[in-house]
């Protein structure tokens, strides 16, 4: 059987009175893959992930949730949301907020076994305003889990954690792509979004300027440093010059450092043509690539952008 | 991984009913039942305001009934439009929650979710009612027929359902928590106007100001089957009211369509 993929976008546009938010976003996520929604506040992320939750329309465009409009998937329990605040009645104890919400979900597990699963079993009776943070991010997520949803999209999902909590989270999502989940997260930690996306989708000015692996987005924007060492570094620094995709080449001593976006081709050359040795490839940081994809400050101190 | 399986939304089923189900009810009833807030003010104060003003007047006759079942009647009617505004007014606190968008992400559907709440507003309605009325009982001193008595706490429920309205309606233009602080005495102040707490000399020109206040006329159509007197203007009024109380809620409701 071929399966629909787990997102489609195509063409879409949001517009809020004269501001559009997002600007012609095409889309595909096959299910089981984990993309990070990488983009400074104010790229559109939101209002594309609003789309996609069905909980607005586009302008213009379409958006496929496994095939089925966002509502329909949504009545269907296939579609989950983690958000990082709200979303939970202060005056409801931990079980009854379980409760209520699997009473929505046909087939979804025994509460006291939701409760189990997700380690809050201990805490079922107490009032949901008198949880801590961690424990109603935790009840967040057992809610959002009960109809085993196909798609599960997380807002920031990991502030907050310590480095503990944030790794054996990551691990239980990676379980989950593993067995067939789609995982989109939006994030401005660009470490994170490098170290547990298989793919990274950068957004900015309700575009996709960038989508790939975390180090094929780096490479775009950046290109790679090639640093050997070589017997005659200036012959070989003239040849590099020559080369094609090299943007600029330093000798060091005896060491060739050339910048280059196919920084393959480099290193080929370096290793068969020439008697380089201790060859080293290094990629930029991700942050300088958001910088130069973007053109915008780096996303993490942009706070103040609406 | 070879072991990926993929979902087949073919395979999910939409839940009966919009979701609505018994135990959405009575965990939405337990809320409202749990809130020291509701239940002072819903269920208790009315009964006390009745013990403070039911005893007079008591052998004096009004319609089919005496003056102590008029104020009786009065007062269920202002505990169950009370009640009823708090519930329309909880809406408010659920969407500043975040609670709303966190139902939209579910297969819930929207009339399901206003039925259930409509029934938890009828049911704690009728529960402040009761109330007023078992306080009547105790007292000893309301006299009307009994078909006349239960007429009036069902017709005082259906009328009560207007402040529903104007709950949802005020939750919507003030957020959270403040939505109750305002319709607290914003209610006390209508139900002074409309005849509820002390008559008002009908023709004075207070009377005629009080007459287009929103408690005139639901409070006279719910002690009508007692005063055997509906007049008009009283119809006039309850149903003007309706129309502008839901016609505000559904357009606040409409407007709020971004990240809800």
């Amino acid at each position: 059987m071929t399966s629909a993929p787990a997102i489609r976008l195509s063409g879409v546009r949001k517009q809020f009175g004269s501001v559009i938010a997002v600007d012609g976003i095409d889309l595909t996520v096959q299910q089981g893959e984990v993309v990070a929604f990488l983009g400074p506040n104010g790229a559109g992320k939101t209002s594309t992930i609003d789309m996609v939750l069905g909980l607005s329309r586009p302008t213009a465009g379409s958006v496929e949730v496994l095939g089925l409009e966002p509502r329909a998937a949504i009545a269907r329990g296939l579609i989950s949301a983690v958000m990082q605040t709200g979303g939970l009645l202060k005056d409801l104890s931990v079980r009854e907020t379980v409760a209520y919400t699997a009473s929505l979900f046909p087939g979804a597990a025994p509460v006291e076994e939701v409760l189990e699963r997700a380690g809050i079993s201990a805490i079922a009776d107490r009032k949901v305003g008198k949880c801590s943070g961690g424990e109603q991010q935790r009840l967040r997520f057992a809610m959002a889990l009960l109809p085993d949803p196909a798609l599960l999209l997380l807002d920031e999902p990991t502030t907050g954690m310590d480095v503990e909590g944030r790794r054996s989270f990551w691990s239980a999502i990676r379980q989950d792509a593993e067995r067939g989940r789609t995982v989109l997260f939006a994030t401005h930690y660009l470490e994170e979004a490098d170290q547990y996306a298989d793919r990274i989708v950068l957004v900015s000015h309700g575009r996709v300027v960038a989508d790939g692996s975390g180090s094929e987005i780096k490479a775009l924007s950046s290109g790679r440093t090639v640093r050997a060492t070589v017997g005659d570094a200036t012959a070989v620094a003239d040849d590099l010059r020559r080369m094609a995709g090299v943007d600029g080449v330093e000798v060091r001593g005896d060491a060739v450092i050339a910048h280059a976006k196919d920084s393959d081709a480099v290193a080929r050359h370096l290793l068969t043509s020439t008697d380089a040795r201790d060859l080293e490839i290094t990629a930029k940081g991700i942050e300088e690539a958001f910088l130069s994809l973007t053109g915008d400050a780096a996303p993490a101190r942009e706070e103040a952008r609406a | 991984m070879s072991s990926t399986t993929t979902y087949d939304p073919a395979t999910r089923r939409v839940p009966a009913l919009g979701g609505f189900s018994a135990t959405l009810l009575r965990i939405e009833l337990l809320r409202v039942l749990r809130n020291r807030r509701t239940i002072i003010f819903t269920l208790i104060f009315p009964a006390a305001l009745f013990f403070a003003f039911g005893g007079q007047g008591s052998d004096e006759r009004v319609g089919h009934g005496n003056v102590s079942a008029y104020i009786m009647v009065s007062m269920a009617f202002y505990g169950a439009a009370l009640t009823a505004s708090a519930t329309g007014a909880s809406v408010a606190l659920e969407r500043a929650l975040g609670w709303s968008r966190q139902l939209r992400l579910t297969p819930l559907h929207p009339v399901a979710y206003i039925a259930v709440k409509a029934i938890v507003a009828l049911a704690i309605g009728g529960i402040s009612i009761t109330v007023v009325n078992i306080a009547g009982l105790v007292q000893g001193k309301p006299d009307m027929p009994v078909g006349i008595w239960i007429a009036s706490a069902l017709l005082t429920l259906v009328c009560a359902l207007v402040f529903a309205a104007l709950g949802v309606f005020v939750g919507y233009l003030v957020p959270g928590e403040n939505a109750m602080q305002f319709l607290g005495p914003a209610l006390a102040l209508f139900a002074f106007l409309g005849n509820v707490f002390i008559p008002i000399d009908e023709g004075s020109t207070m009377w005629w100001v009080a007459s287009c206040t929103p408690m005139f006329g639901p409070a006279m159509v719910s002690r009508s089957v007692l005063t055997g007197d509906l007049p008009w203007y009283a119809v006039v009024n309850a149903v003007a009211w309706l129309a502008i109380f839901v016609g505000g809620a559904a357009w606040r409701m409409s407007k709020d369509t971004a990240r809800v």
